[in-house]
């Protein structure tokens, strides 16, 4: 047929190459934080990374694998839990608050085989019944004292300071590798074949895609990923309480986040948890009408801005800081055929 | 039935056999024999609601016969999913386009090419490029899908089911609603994959765009096959008139 042009598919932009530097750059002088900043400043920042966490994987689950759902506090309560129960089984601090991740991902496997067979509104009533039993599972548990709770108590024995700095470390840590993970698995094969059955699951199975291992995939490291974020929620709080651990309002805080920072873009998830986090820090003291205002924020974005704020910016500029798409550039000349392929740049 | 796959098996390709299809109470296909050649290019029409589509989905993996089998390449597919046929060599379009809206044109082809074609990197790359040059929609690439036209969709759709690398491709009313110069267009594209050694099915309502293609002709009505064979004998048979005019007629 018609003769070849020459093309190049773009995956990074200059400015992305920057941006990249940058968030180096940042992370770097967020390692030595607790060395330079006041102890405020290192609490805070810890629970920065933790809603980061959460935003990233609700973004990944929702934004990217069209998995809805509004159960994710079960992977947060479940991650502080087994965290506690490892603890009060004589594993050591830090080991527990990963090791409770780590078994909460396992017994997600299993339970993505029933739960992904639903689809739409149903897996995202499911998973919040699945919230909620979680929680009353939980109560049973005598180590637990009902609905009182108990504390870790082995955090107690850490001297504050040092636990301050262990905290905050661990928590960068795991936010970066998580925020890498998703970002090179969206990146992958895999995030195109979520993105194809986020939008046509019957298409997506059409063109080769295997539509159950792809949504597992993520549905395994979001339930991680939450579930890792509320361990570290413990390690800063100490305390569990399985009604503040299990409540719908970690999902509600995920929703705003990602609405907010723009759905569906790796950027706009990051940018949502840091807004989240002003918005906390700013009005978190004012008790109903905070939540109030963030459900209104919500709608509001929602509606009228449903690309959240990157996503609009990104429409608007075609700026992609962080891209885990392609964008397809034809060359002018036609040097022949076999010149199809030339290495990315600019 | 394993000797319908038999008997044909020097160069028969992809072959329903006795397939019928129930939803409920409601029989859509009826029995029906279905062999396509290697390099072989056939035509189906048929009345509304005659189970065209049905039988493609049946062929394509979407929906399991009710009873009956599918053979690809001699090998029995009735339970392969949709999935796997197409990484086998099976892709197909959709009757109303079903774009991955939320990505651009170029990842629409992209996820094809990786996942049903197994290609990667450059060869995926390449592959998706030559899909859409053929098709027309270079200058679309790097749209989402979703802000696509009508148009542009039924392109996609032929442009993402090219991107797998087929052997058979499976069409479903691509050309309607064309002006003479889009049906133009897609005839010549569809004689370059013919020319490209690709088995066709197409169903068209349009019948004198689809004789320009095809070497075969397939009458479906209410999911029996009324007639079969060389496309000028089954146009003039009585039976396929009578379908079209004792029936809803098409559009
Ligand atoms: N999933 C389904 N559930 C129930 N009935 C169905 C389903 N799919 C198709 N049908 C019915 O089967 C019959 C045949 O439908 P089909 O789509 O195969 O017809 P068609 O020949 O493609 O028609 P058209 O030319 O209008 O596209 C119709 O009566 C339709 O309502
Ligand atoms: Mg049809």
């Amino acid at each position: 047929m018609s003769t070849r042009r020459a093309f190049v598919v773009e995956r990074w932009t200059r400015l992305s190459a920057g941006s990249t530097i940058a968030v180096a750059v940042v992370l770097a002088i967020l390692a030595l934080a607790p060395l330079l900043f006041d102890a405020n400043v290192v609490d805070s920042l810890t629970t920065l990374f933790i809603y980061l966490i959460l935003s990233v994987m609700w973004n990944a689950l929702a934004g990217y694998a069209g998995l809805v759902s509004v159960g994710q506090q079960a992977f947060f309560g479940l991650g502080a839990y087994f965290a506690i129960q490892l603890s009060y089984y004589g594993v050591g601090v830090y080991p527990a608050l990963l090791l409770g991740a780590v078994i909460t991902a396992v017994l997600s496997l299993p339970l993505s085989l029933l739960m992904l067979r639903l689809r739409g509104g149903e897996f995202a009533i499911g998973m919040w019944v699945v919230a909620e039993l979680a929680r009353l599972i939980v109560v049973l548990d005598p180590v637990i004292n009902g609905e009182t709770g108990v504390s870790m108590i082995a955090l107690n024995a850490i001297n504050p300071e040092s636990r301050r700095d262990y905290n905050y470390w661990m928590a960068l840590v795991a936010m970066v590798v998580l925020l890498a993970a998703v970002f090179a698995l969206l990146r992958g094969r895999l995030g195109a074949s979520v993105q194809a059955i986020r939008d046509d699951e019957d298409a997506a199975e059409s063109v080769g895609v295997r539509v159950l291992a792809g949504k597992r995939t993520i549905f395994v490291l979001a339930a991680f990923g939450c579930a890792l974020a509320g361990s570290l929620w413990l390690a800063t709080s100490i305390s569990f309480q399985p009604r503040q651990y299990f409540g719908i309002q970690w999902t509600a805080y995920m929703i705003f986040m990602v609405l907010v920072g723009g759905l569906g873009t790796f950027e706009g998830a990051i940018l949502g948890g840091v807004i989240f986090f002003l918005i906390e820090y700013l009005f978190g003291q004012t008790g109903v009408w905070y939540l109030v205002g963030l459900g209104a924020a919500g709608i509001v974005f929602a509606l009228f801005l449903p690309r959240g704020i990157w996503g609009t910016i990104e429409d608007r500029f075609s700026i992609r800081l962080l891209p885990v798409g392609y964008s397809l550039r034809m060359l002018r000349s036609d040097p022949g055929p076999g010149s199809g392929a030339k290495t990315p740049q600019d | 039935m394993q000797d319908t796959a038999a008997s044909s098996a020097d160069d028969s390709l992809l072959v329903g056999a006795d397939v019928r299809k129930n939803f409920g109470a409601l029989t859509v296909l009826d029995g029906v024999n279905f062999t396509l050649r290697e390099r072989e290019a056939v035509g189906i029409v048929g009345p509304n609601g005659a189970g065209k589509t049905t039988l493609l989905n049946v062929l394509a993996g979407a929906y399991r016969p009710s009873a009956g089998a599918v053979y690809f390449k001699g090998g029995d597919v009735t339970t392969t999913d949709a999935a796997q046929r197409c990484r086998l060599g099976i892709a197909r379009s959709h009757q109303i386009p079903r774009p991955f809206g939320g990505m651009t044109v170029f990842e629409n082809c992209l996820v094809a090419a990786t996942t049903g074609g197994g290609l990667s990197g450059q060869r995926a790359y390449q592959r998706c490029v030559d899909s859409l040059e053929l098709c027309q929609m270079i200058h679309v690439a790097n749209r989402r899908a979703e802000t696509l036209g009508l148009l542009d969709r039924k392109r996609l759709e032929l442009a993402r089911a090219l991107a797998t690398e087929p052997r058979v491709l499976l069409l479903d009313e691509i050309g309607g609603g064309l002006t003479d110069e889009e049906a133009n267009n897609l005839v010549d594209t569809i004689l370059v994959l013919r020319g490209r050694g690709l088995a066709l099915v197409w169903i068209e309502h349009i019948v004198h765009v689809l004789v320009r293609v095809v070497e075969r002709l397939i009458c479906l009505d209410a999911g029996r096959i009324i007639a079969d064979g060389k496309p000028d004998a089954v146009i003039a048979d009585a039976a396929v008139i009578d379908a079209y005019i004792g029936g809803q007629g098409a559009s």
